[in-house]
Order: C-alpha cells, then structure tokens, then sequence
C-alpha cells in the first residue's frame, strides 16, 4: 500500500482513497454510513473561510466534517493528484 | 444468508382498512415537496407524544378516490439513529411506539442525483420485510448532471415497484397514486449476505426479540440488524424498550466483539454498500459530465474566505431590515386593532370586573400574543427560504469554527441570530440542532440575544439616561450597541459554561450535507411558515392567555375604591404591594417599589414596561417609547428622602436588567412546549434573572462607589 495521510492534511482539490478508519465512535459510524468507506474515493473541496470545516466530495454529493474528526482518516492520495 | 424465515406474501392491511404509508428519505431529496404534492392541505401537524418530533400526517387518495393515510417521517439519512428526528423515524418503521401503528406500507423516496447514499437508507428500510415502493425524485437533474438511471433494471433488480418523478412539478405523481393503489405490492426480492462475523449475532438477536419481545421475524430480523449498529441507542418518550433478555445478549455480543476485535457495525454498514454498488453499476450510466456543476460554481463565492462573510452578513442585514420594517406595519395595525376590540366590548359590556376581565385580561392578552405573529412568520418566511435553497447548510458551515468555540456547531448560528429579531422564532428553529444537549443549550441561551422587545426600554432608559435634543447620536448607538454586546456575551458565556457543567457531551457533530442549490418552492416554503405560526399560536396560546389573566389580575386586586385613578389602583394591586415586598431585594440596584411593579408586569413581555410606568407615573399617553410627558415624569420621579430616582446609573442599570432577566412569558411558554417540562424554562428564569441580579447590583454598587 502507497504511502497514507491524514484526511485533515490532504491539499485542497486534491482526491484520495479511503484506507483506514477506527473502528468505534459516533463520527466515525456517521460517515460510513454517509458512504465514507475504506475503499472510497473522495476530494477533498474546500476548506471553510475560518480553515475548520473540510468539505470534501465523495460518491458524487459533498459532505462536511471537522478537522478533528479528519485527522483519524487514513487517505491515500492519488498518483495523478501528487 | 438468505432470510431464515421466509414469509408468505401477505395482505399488507387487515381486510377492510386501506393501507398506511409511511414516507421516509434522507433530508433534501425533495421528501416535504412530495408529500405536500400528495396531500395538499389535507395535513395534520402534531407532535409525537412526549417529544418535540413533529408528526405529520396526511391524506391523498387512491386511483378509485379511497383516501389513503400518510405519515410523513422525519428526513434520515440511515434507521440508526442519533437524533430524537431519526429515532421516531427509526421506532415508528420497527412498530415500536404505541401512539403510532406500524406502517403497512413504505415510500421511500431517493434523489435520483445521489443514489449511491440515498439507497443505504432504501436498503435498511427492504429489510423491514414491508411492500415499499421506490421514488426516484430529481430525475430531470440526474439526466442534467449526466446520470441515467435505468428504472427497469433497478425495478427488477429489487422486485419493487420503482416510480421515477419530479415531486417539484407533479411528473411521476400519477403513477406513483397508481402504484399505492394497489392491493398486491410485492416484497422486495432483494437478498444480501450479512457478514459473517455478526450472522450468529443477528440470528440470535432474531430468535430473541420473536420470543422475548414478541415481533414478527422479518421485522425482528430488520431490528436486529440496527441494534449492532444502533451505538448510541438514543432512546425517546414513548418508544417501547427492548426486553432484558435481548438486550443482555446484544451487550453479550458487543463485549465479545470489542474482545475479539470484530469490526462490527462497519462490516456491516460496508457488506450494505458493496451491494448498494453492485446495484449502481447495474443501473446508473454516466455520461461524462460538462464542467463543475453550478452548485460548486457558486459555492467558490459563497463559501469563499473574503467574499463568503460580505454574502453572510448581506443576507442577515436583509432578513433583520425586513423584520424592523415589514413587521413594524401589521404589528402597529394589530396593537390598533386589538385596542380597538378592547375599547368595543368595553363599550358593549356594563362596566365591572368580568368586562376588565374579559378586556384588559384575555383581549390584552391574546393581544400580546397575536403582535408576536407578523415577526414570527416573516423569520420562518426567511428561514424556509434559507434551508430551501440550500443556503442555511452554508451558514452554518462558515460559522461552525466560530461556534466551535463555545462548544456549539454551526447549526446553533441561525437560531441564535434569529434570537436578535425574537427569541420565539429561533427557539423554534433548534429543531435542526440534532444533539439534544446542543439543542438544548442553544435554547437557554437564545432569550440573552437582544430581541426587538427589548428595544422601546432601552429607547426609554438612553432618553431618560442622556437628556436633551442636543445629545450626541453617538453616544445613544454606543449605549446601545453596549446593550447588544452585552448580551451576545453573555449568550456565549452562558454557552460555554454549560456545555462545560450542566450539559457536558461529546463535541457536537459537524458530519452534515452541503445539499446542492436548489430554487425555493414558495408553496412549500409559505405553507411550512404557516405551520410554524399555527403551532407556535397553538402551542403557546394558552399559556400565554393563562398568564396574562394572572397578571390582570394581579394589577387589578385588591380594587383601592370606585374612583381610584389606574395610577392609585397599580399602587395598591398585589402588583403593587408585591413592588413594595421586593423593594428590599432590588434597593441594591438603585430600583424602587413602583420600578418593581414595572419588573412584574413586564414580565408579560418586555415592552409593557414602558406602558407600566406610565400607569405608575400618572401620564396618560404612553404611546411612544421615548414620549416626552413620561420622559419628564421619570425625571422628576424622587424616593422619599427627595433623592432623583431615575439618574444616569439606575437608568444604566435597568437597561442592563433587561439584557439578562429573563421577562417574556411567550418565551416561556415555547421553551416549556420545546423541552416538554417545566424543568428547563424555570432553570432559565432562575439563571438569567438571577444573572441579571448579580450583574446590576456589581454595576450599580460600582458606579455608587466610583460617585455617580
């Protein structure tokens, strides 16, 4: 497996795939059933003007999340986004 | 593992009775224009028993004119739920509460532009073991974005009858009357493999809530998949709880799989979208699309770091500038009117306490409340329109950082805004705050937002404060602008402070759709501004009727002789002795007995201050908060010893009372109906109040040592 980030420090307008989540917590079993998988691909949008939330992309609509919550995101950037 | 009980086709209904629909899908896909399409205006709004969920209820009617009964559930994204919205959805679905049957049937409507998550929800809901019929809503979108759905594919992948529609202009909607009509809507034949490290769990589960809990397999089978899933277990008012023997082994299995480090709910959340997309690459082609869409082309400005404030802030100057003008009109009319109806039936009545009663008590009364109306409706009227188009997500998004900061999310910033204009308005908007604590915090803090009924005391106080037309128009915005602050603070502080004691909880969520921009429905959005009035006059009425007859009264007994003037009435009313009981406990903020009887009557709502003191003061017009003949008795006013009652430093300190005491009975009664107890509007008025106490008296105290 390439190289994985955190969703938190993924560059604005770059996309990445899913690759590890933790298993427990509220947030956590929110997004995945928003469609935020291991295995899916999202870009990460925008940031909001004060730089917390993320929107990011994902399974064609756009989802909002917290840094904090981001930052337990494992992402693996694609090759083509650099 | 294909259902282990399998289940004849059956009747849906007992013979005899239509079936009833239940209507579920996620938030934004169009499932309130549907319904509203369906239903018209045959629609009841109530509210579950025992929680602020509104239940809606409707009646269309099927292809022979039958009428046919639907439920409009809550928008969920998924049947496990995290707010009390999506647990009456969840119970209602599983049969589990009494005041509402289990559906017999299900709509679930999807947005054709966003199947892949639309369809998680559809998924939960076929397991219910329930006739549903899909609705494929937006399909004119889809088609523009590029996306074709292939109905009949996904109609015979799923064995349901499958509708597509355009809710928003009527397409579809015959077609899905048809389909309602009918008497054999089949199961889904749709079979999926739970995972294998939960199947044990959930068959046993199963077996469990048959025997334990009394359910039906298919639905027991439906239940048991949620509760591995269902973490939280947010429970409401009046939803049956599981039995012990199940729930033991639900926590059985759990500790086991925490032991064994079993990923449990995300297997199967995850084993749910591996067939959600088998189905979508079967069923979605897309076409490579042409640029961004335009909802991303306008958030690039809206959501933009410099020019995304200038369009937040553009959009709140415009919705605060329609409230202070358009509302001022009808609220000036109504006052007009309501008096008008007070002097008739004064006119038409022989004189005595029933004709004061029924005058100054209940017309006075539901007066106070009516005058509330056209500022209510034209804040929902801007509301509906903000989360129709998409805009309110937005906002929230800009200010979550902000917010974040009290502990809050961004979803408290509307209802707290809103909260400047009225705190009703926006104390009823907090039902889009899905945390209950969140919720319920942003609620005790909204009435320390300056309202507009804060604004004819403080306009009395800077004039009685800085007299003289010579006064500069910067100190009058200063003081005011000081109100204002005040009382944003003490908002925020008062936020933080309980989301750190009182209602500590996780730090709210902010896992939340940015829904593309979509054209307001002026239909849905006037016809959901009506039901906000029709509840909040509802709901609140009474009460505020019942309080207002308190405070008449109270104001009007004992009666002081046959020709009393109303000044020497209120002095000897239980208004006035009780002024004169709590002139010890506000001497130390420079208030007097008849400032006393000010702060009880205005209790019915702030602004009825200025015409108590003009009771009290003897001047008969009052009508102008700033009016020169109160003005001057104000000034003139002494306490006993010949000291001025009203100097610069009472004034100061009675407008900085009203920025925190909680006076406003209609506030009252709203945030009783929207924690469903007494518990929560009496802590308000114990905390507010007493802060304002605390506060005015440091101030007052100060400022007498400092020499004012």
């Amino acid at each position: 497996m390439a190289a994985t980030v955190k969703l938190s420090q993924l560059p604005v307008g770059t996309s990445a795939t899913v690759r590890a989540f933790p298993p427990q917590g509220a947030a956590y079993l929110r997004l995945r059933e928003m469609g935020v998988l291991p295995g899916t691909p999202v870009t990460l949008v925008r940031t909001a003007p004060l730089g917390d939330p993320l929107e990011i992309q994902v399974r064609g609509y756009s989802l909002t999340l917290r840094k904090t919550d981001a930052e337990h995101v494992l992402v693996e950037p694609l090759a083509a986004a650099g | 593992m294909s259902d282990p009980v399998p289940e004849p086709p059956r009747p849906s209904a007992p013979a005899g009775r239509l079936p009833v629909y239940a209507l579920v899908g996620n938030p934004n896909c169009g499932k309130s224009t549907l319904f509203n399409a369906l239903t018209g205006l045959k629609q009841k709004v109530g509210n579950y028993p025992g929680v602020t969920v509104e239940r809606k209820i409707g009646t269309t009617y099927s292809q022979h004119g039958r009428p046919i009964t639907v439920i409009d559930l809550p928008g969920t994204y998924s049947m496990a739920a995290r707010s009390p919205d999506e647990a009456i959805v969840r119970d209602v679905l599983l049969g589990r509460r009494a005041d509402t049957a289990q559906p017999d049937r299900i709509i679930c409507i999807v947005d054709a532009t966003n199947l892949e998550r639309n369809l998680y929800l559809l998924h939960q809901v076929l397991d219910l073991g329930r006739p549903v019929i899909l609705a494929l809503n937006m399909m004119d979108l889809a088609e523009a974005s590029g996306l074709n759905v292939r109905v009949a594919r996904l109609e015979h992948a799923l064995g349901i009858p499958v509708i597509p529609c355009e809710a928003v202009n009527g397409r579809g909607l015959l077609e899905l009357r048809l389909a309602m009509s009918r008497t054999d809507l089949p199961l889904s034949r749709h079979r999926w493999d739970i995972p294998p490290q939960i199947a044990p769990a959930v068959s046993e589960l199963q077996a469990s809530l048959v025997e334990s809990d009394g359910k039906q397999p298919l639905i027991a089978r439906a239940e048991a998949l949620l509760l591995i899933t269902d973490q939280d277990a947010v429970r409401v008012a009046g939803s049956t709880p599981l039995s012990p023997a199940t729930a033991a082994m639900l926590a059985g299995w759990k500790k086991r799989w925490v032991d064994l480090d079993v990923d449990w709910s995300g297997a199967l959340v995850n084993s749910r979208y591996e067939e959600i997309a088998k189905l979508c690459g079967e069923v979605v082609l897309r076409r490579a699309g042409g640029g961004p869409p335009v909802s991303d082309r306008i958030d690039r400005f809206v959501l933009h770091p410099v020019w995304g404030w200038l369009v937040l802030g553009g959009i709140m100057t415009l919705l605060f500038l329609s409230i202070f003008t358009l509302a001022e009109f009808p609220m000036n009319w109504i006052d007009g009117q309501v008096a008008a109806l007070g002097a008739a039936v004064k006119g038409a009545m022989a004189p005595g306490d029933l004709r004061d009663l029924v005058t100054d008590g209940a017309i006075a009364g539901v007066g106070g409340v009516v005058v509330f109306l056209p500022q209510i409706l034209i804040l929902f009227f801007f509301l509906g329109l903000l989360e129709s188009t998409g805009y309110m997500a937005r906002a929230a998004f800009i200010m979550d950082r902000l917010m974040s900061r009290v502990g809050l999310n961004g979803k408290s910033f509307i209802p707290l805004l809103s909260s400047y204009a009225c705190a009703i308005p926006g104390i009823m908007a907090t039902r889009t705050i899905e945390d209950s604590k969140d919720r319920l915090v942003t609620i005790l803090v909204a009435p320390l937002m300056s309202c507009s009924a804060r604004l004819p005391v403080y306009l009395l106080m800077i004039a009685a404060l800085l007299p003289g037309e010579r006064v500069p128009v910067g100190a009058k915005v200063g003081l005011m602008l000081l109100m204002y602050t005040l009382g944003t603070l003490g908002a925020f502080g008062f936020a933080w402070l309980f989301k750190r004691t009182l209602l500590r909880g996780a730090p709210p969520l902010m896992i939340m759709e940015l829904p593309p921009y979509r054209l307001p429905r002026l239909r849905d959005v006037l016809l959901h501004m009506m039901e906000r009035a029709g509840l909040f006059l509802r709901r609140a009425g009474t009460i505020i009727l019942g309080i207002s007859i308190v405070l008449w009264f109270l104001t009007t007994y004992p009666k002081h002789g046959g020709d009393a003037t109303a000044q020497e009435q209120i002095a000897h009313s239980f208004a006035g002795t009780a002024g004169r009981v709590l002139e010890p406990v506000i001497k130390p903020l420079g208030f007097d007995w008849r400032v006393g009887i000010g702060l009880i009557t205005s209790f019915a709502a702030r602004e009825v201050f200025v015409s108590s003191m003009g009771v009290i003061f003897g001047v008969e017009d009052n009508g102008s908060a700033a009016a020169t003949p109160l003005r001057q008795a104000l000034r003139q006013a002494r306490w006993p010893g010949g000291a001025a009652l009203f100097t610069p430093l009472v004034c100061l300190t009675l407008m900085i009372y009203y920025v925190f005491a909680m006076q406003c009975m209609s506030t009252v009664a709203v945030v009783k109906r929207e924690t469903n107890s007494w518990r929560w509007p009496l802590f308000q008025i114990a905390y507010m109040t007493g802060t304002a106490w605390a506060v005015c008296f440091v101030v007052y105290q100060t400022g007498r040592a400092l020499g004012f």
